[in-house]
């Protein structure tokens, strides 16, 4: 797909930038994270993502920020500015390097768009081949030694040149007329504590290039300019990981097991460095399997547990999530981070490959409730939830999110947790048997049995993952059998019946449409941001049906909105079309227009424009996209 | 069902009477259950601050038996189970159970890196040598070269040596004992259970079943003509570190257990191999949040946790 070009107008705050470079010796992320707080402290909505290797140091990294004064949530397959560290940015890998080869970003840049790079790279640039892009070439490392000298600190290359990461931002500054105090300002807090003599270094290396990009950009002005909204400076600027970590403590959750997982463990990370400060125990467990148990444990004695994984830990959790089932024990709440499988798969890139695994993960028939987060706000708030679930409905709950989520900044109001109900579920207390001794699987109208918490006077009972009697004793009696069967699947249906709407589903946009995208997870972002893109520039109406209730399934409500649809596309990152075929099993409506991305990267917005304009043309059954 | 008068703790106290154990007669896990009963009642818990996790087979249907709060987990998982039990409520006295193949087996993952954990439980590792419920397989502790009456060939693969793992592995309180000498056994897991740390004790015991070689005939040396099973303290053996700011006797005394845990044939070692007085987990974790020192996590987190502060970190 060629570009979109981009408008000739001036575009005020509408801004699609790129910076990339080496992992680890590029400062790559630090410098993207410094300019995209910048944009959300200068009171812009940003959405930024980042684009990873398997790699400690070396492979190449893509940070992208997009900014905007309406809230926005995901990426545009342009970029307006590309910033390069290294030559790798603009062509990618040479054709002899088979080895996770790419093809650079240059041919991402809009016309009329810029590329910034450094000027003693070994950059041809005849290769560039583009008279529609300008280019503004600064010697990076004359430019830090400049810098640094001025300062009348001796240059020490293995010292300083590690601030090259701060030319192309101050020059990004300059070129889009924003105010680089902004930028300034926030050295300081991104700095780590080890290298906070360098702020003022870093400073003019900042001042320093901004002034000379002003220079060498031989265009008056560049089409995007970024004017600070200084009524929404205090929004939030947060990734997935860390707004589930904050719900996670806000819902008073006490035990955190995991095992070391891209993308999973920043959750986990995060949590630990608040383990002073809450009461929460983290544990790194020598594997997912003892992750797994050892939440379901602490969930029996009474706590909120959780675990937070990727694919691969995920497949070892298997049985202990079939164990928290049969025991009904109050949650865990795992969260599963989707990367690419199968297998080691892709480990830092996108995918919503699990969905069929997340609803079966364990042999035999078992309720568990498995839910899906749009973006990160979601993913909190659903959080939040499932401990709630969790405690009343006594099993286990998959909460479902992605690479897209885990690893994206946006900004948020807050996380919206505040409002939400809290619930324990339902307790046991000695006045309530008497004489008789407890029951822990006792068989009620609601299949919900009241649980004595370990530890509780009286209550003392036993359960197993075998199947057992009211009492919890091993039992392989007919009778019983089928009674505690129907008992736990039961709660399945309460579930279903009492869990509001709003956690179930969504439907964004007008209640009638020309096209109904059905999609699930974190392709709800550039779905929402493409409603009014088709509307406004395609004139097609489209709205969105967001399924985040997968288990118990929304069936009737899905079947009614999909019935009602002139158009429907289902659109998801994956090959077989995993909702798609949920909904025909659930619903007995099979859509055939798909939308579906397999190559480890996140919908964009235009993509989803792309598929639904071409769906809209012609009946294409199966589309496949991939912008490489 | 009645709280129990602390006062008057009998191991009849930890019984139940509604569920009675199927393992066959003659079975070592009988002996174990009484220990465990008789050295519960010494150890003056009542049975609700009891809890006893176990792993699958013969040996995780122990805490159907007792009169405690109870998990029978999954194959080889019960110390992954006990763990989060016990981080989740430290006042419980928390003892798990499983056989050796779910300990040194399916569960040798667990076993080493709960070692390296020292949390405050007592691990009883039911030890016959064989797989006895899927019908008399070798298991881990099963020697090269034996082969039982319900083996199709003999064992090709080593046998693991328990004491030597659990002392690799860092357990700080390490025996093993014998299911029919009933007073030594509740002796130990008393030791175990007030022992502050991860206690494991490999008890041995005959499966009538399937092990015709680990027979009690064989233990009490028909053969050789002496009781094989003797006391390490009849020996005057002192696996207790007495000053565990000693690096040179920590080592010493863990070279010595590993010795005697190759002891095997005419004679067999039971007692304490090996104590050590370190650290515990949740000294660990009191370190790093004091209100932990004092209470368990149970008690301390609550929903609706004010992250006002945490929010704006993010502004």
């Amino acid at each position: 797909m060629r570009p979109p070009s981009s408008e000739k107008t001036m575009n005020e705050n509408a801004l699609s930038w790129m910076i990339g470079g080496p992992a680890l010796t590029g400062g790559v992320n630090r410098s993207a994270e410094l300019f995209a707080k910048a944009c959300s402290r200068a009171g812009l909505y940003v959405f930024s993502n980042i684009e990873y290797h398997s790699n400690i140091m070396g492979r190449h990294i893509s940070y992208r920020v997009r900014t905007s004064d309406t809230p926005v949530h995901s990426h545009l397959e342009h970029v307006d500015l590309l910033l390069a560290l290294d030559a790798e940015t603009l062509f990618g890998t040479p054709e002899y390097q088979d080895y996770q080869r790419h093809g650079g970003h240059l041919h991402r840049v809009a016309p009329d768009g810029v590329v910034i790079l450094d000027a003693k790279a070994k950059v041809d640039h005849s290769a560039i081949e583009r008279d529609d892009i300008h280019v503004v070439a600064l010697a990076y490392d004359d430019l830090v030694r400049e810098s640094v000298e001025e300062l009348g600190v001796t240059y020490n290359a293995r010292r300083h040149s590690v601030m090259r990461n701060m030319v192309p931002i101050g020059a990004s500054c300059a070129l889009l007329d924003f105010d680089i105090s902004h930028v300034l300002s926030l050295v300081a807090e991104v700095l780590p504590a080890h290298r906070q003599d360098m702020v003022e270094m870093n400073r003019h290396v900042l001042l320093h290039a901004a002034e000379q990009a002003r220079r060498a950009y031989a265009k008056e002005e560049f089409h995007v300019t970024l004017r600070p909204r200084p009524e929404r400076s205090g929004h939030m600027l947060i990734k997935g990981v860390d707004a589930v970590g904050i719900a996670k403590i806000h819902a008073g959750c006490a035990f955190q097991t995991y095992y070391p997982i891209a993308p999973a463990s920043d959750e986990s990370v995060m949590l630990e460095g608040h383990q002073t400060s809450y009461p929460i125990v983290v544990l790194q467990a020598e594997d997912e399997v003892a992750s797994m148990n050892m939440a379901v444990g602490a969930a029996h004695a009474g706590v909120r547990a959780a675990t937070s994984t990727a694919g691969p830990g995920f497949s070892l959790m298997a049985e202990g999530l079939g164990f928290a089932s049969i025991t009904e024990a109050a949650g865990p709440v795992v969260i599963l981070w989707q990367r690419g499988g199968p297998s080691t798969g892709l480990p830092t890139r996108q995918s919503q490959q699990d969905l069929r695994f997340a609803l079966q993960p364990a042999h035999g028939e078992f309720p568990h409730i498995v839910v899906a987060a749009g973006d990160a706000r979601e993913a909190a708030r659903i959080t939040h939830m499932a401990f709630n679930w969790g405690d009343r409905y006594q099993m286990p709950v998959v909460v479902m999110a992605d690479k897209f989520i885990a690893n994206s900044l946006v900004t948020l109001d807050d996380l919206g947790l505040d409002e939400l109900p809290i619930d324990r579920g339902e307790y046991w207390t000695l006045e309530m048997n008497g004489s008789e001794p407890y029951r822990r699987h006792r068989l009620t109208e609601s299949g919900i049995s009241p649980r004595a918490v370990f530890g509780t006077p009286g209550g003392q009972y036993v359960t197993t993952s075998d199947e057992h009697t009211e009492r919890g004793r091993i039992d392989e009696q007919v009778e019983n059998r089928m009674a505690q069967m129907e008992k736990r699947m039961q709660k399945l249906e309460l579930a279903a019946e009492e869990i509001p709407a709003e956690w179930q589903y969504e439907l964004v946009g007008p209640d009638d449409a020309d096209v109904t995208i059905v999609g699930w997870g974190s392709t709800r972002g550039p779905i929402v941001d493409a409603l009014p893109e088709l509307e406004s520039r395609h004139g097609i109406s489209a709205n969105f049906l967001q399924i985040r209730l997968l288990r118990p399934f929304p069936a009737a409500v899905v079947r009614e909105t999909l019935e009602r649809a002139r158009r429907a596309i289902v659109v998801e990152d994956n090959y077989m079309g995993q909702l798609g075929l949920l909904i025909a099993e659930q619903t007995g409506i099979k859509l055939e227009r798909m939308a579906l991305k397999y190559d480890g990267r996140p919908f964009s917005q235009d993509e989803v424009v792309e598929a639904v304009c071409e769906h809209n043309e012609a009946d294409l059954g199966r589309l496949v996209l991939s912008h490489p | 069902m009645v709280v129990a008068d602390t006062e008057r703790l009998t191991a009849k106290t930890f019984g139940v009477e509604d569920s009675h154990p199927d393992w066959c007669g003659g079975c070592g896990d009988f002996g174990i259950l009484s220990a465990v009963k008789q050295a519960l009642a010494q150890l003056g818990r009542p049975p609700h601050e009891v809890a006893v996790i176990s792993g699958i087979g013969c040996a995780g249907k122990l805490p159907h038996y007792i009169n405690s709060y109870g998990l029978h987990t999954l194959h080889g998982r019960a110390l992954n189970v006990a763990t989060g039990v016990k981080l989740a409520n430290q006042n419980l006295e928390v003892l798990v159970a499983g056989g050796d193949g779910d300990g040194y087996g399916i569960g040798a993952g667990y076993l080493v890196n709960s070692g390296r954990r020292n949390l405050n439980i007592a691990y009883l590792i039911h030890n016959n040598g064989v797989y006895g419920l899927t019908k008399g397989q070798a298991a881990p502790t099963m020697r090269r070269g034996q082969k039982t009456k319900g083996m199709a060939e003999a064992a090709i693969q080593e046998s693991v040596n328990p004491i030597g793992l659990a002392i690799a592995s860092g357990y700080t309180f390490i025996a093993r004992g014998y299911a029919m000498a009933q007073r030594d056994l509740v002796s130990l897991i008393v030791q175990a259970v007030r022992h502050r740390g991860t206690a494991l004790i490999d008890i041995l015991q005959p499966c009538p079943i399937y092990n015709d070689l680990m027979t009690i005939d064989f233990f009490r040396g028909r053969d050789v003509g002496h009781n094989r099973i003797y006391r390490l303290t009849d020996e005057g053996f002192d696996g207790r570190v007495h000053d565990p700011s000693n690096q040179d006797e920590i080592v010493a005394k863990q070279q010595a257990a590993i010795a005697k845990s190759f002891e095997w044939g005419d004679r067999i070692p039971t007692g304490v191999l090996y104590q050590l007085d370190a650290p515990t987990y949740e000294d660990e974790l009191a370190g790093r949040l004091p209100e932990l020192g004092t209470s368990s996590l149970l008690d301390l987190a609550s929903p609706g946790q004010d992250i006002s502060r945490l929010q704006d970190a993010y502004r």
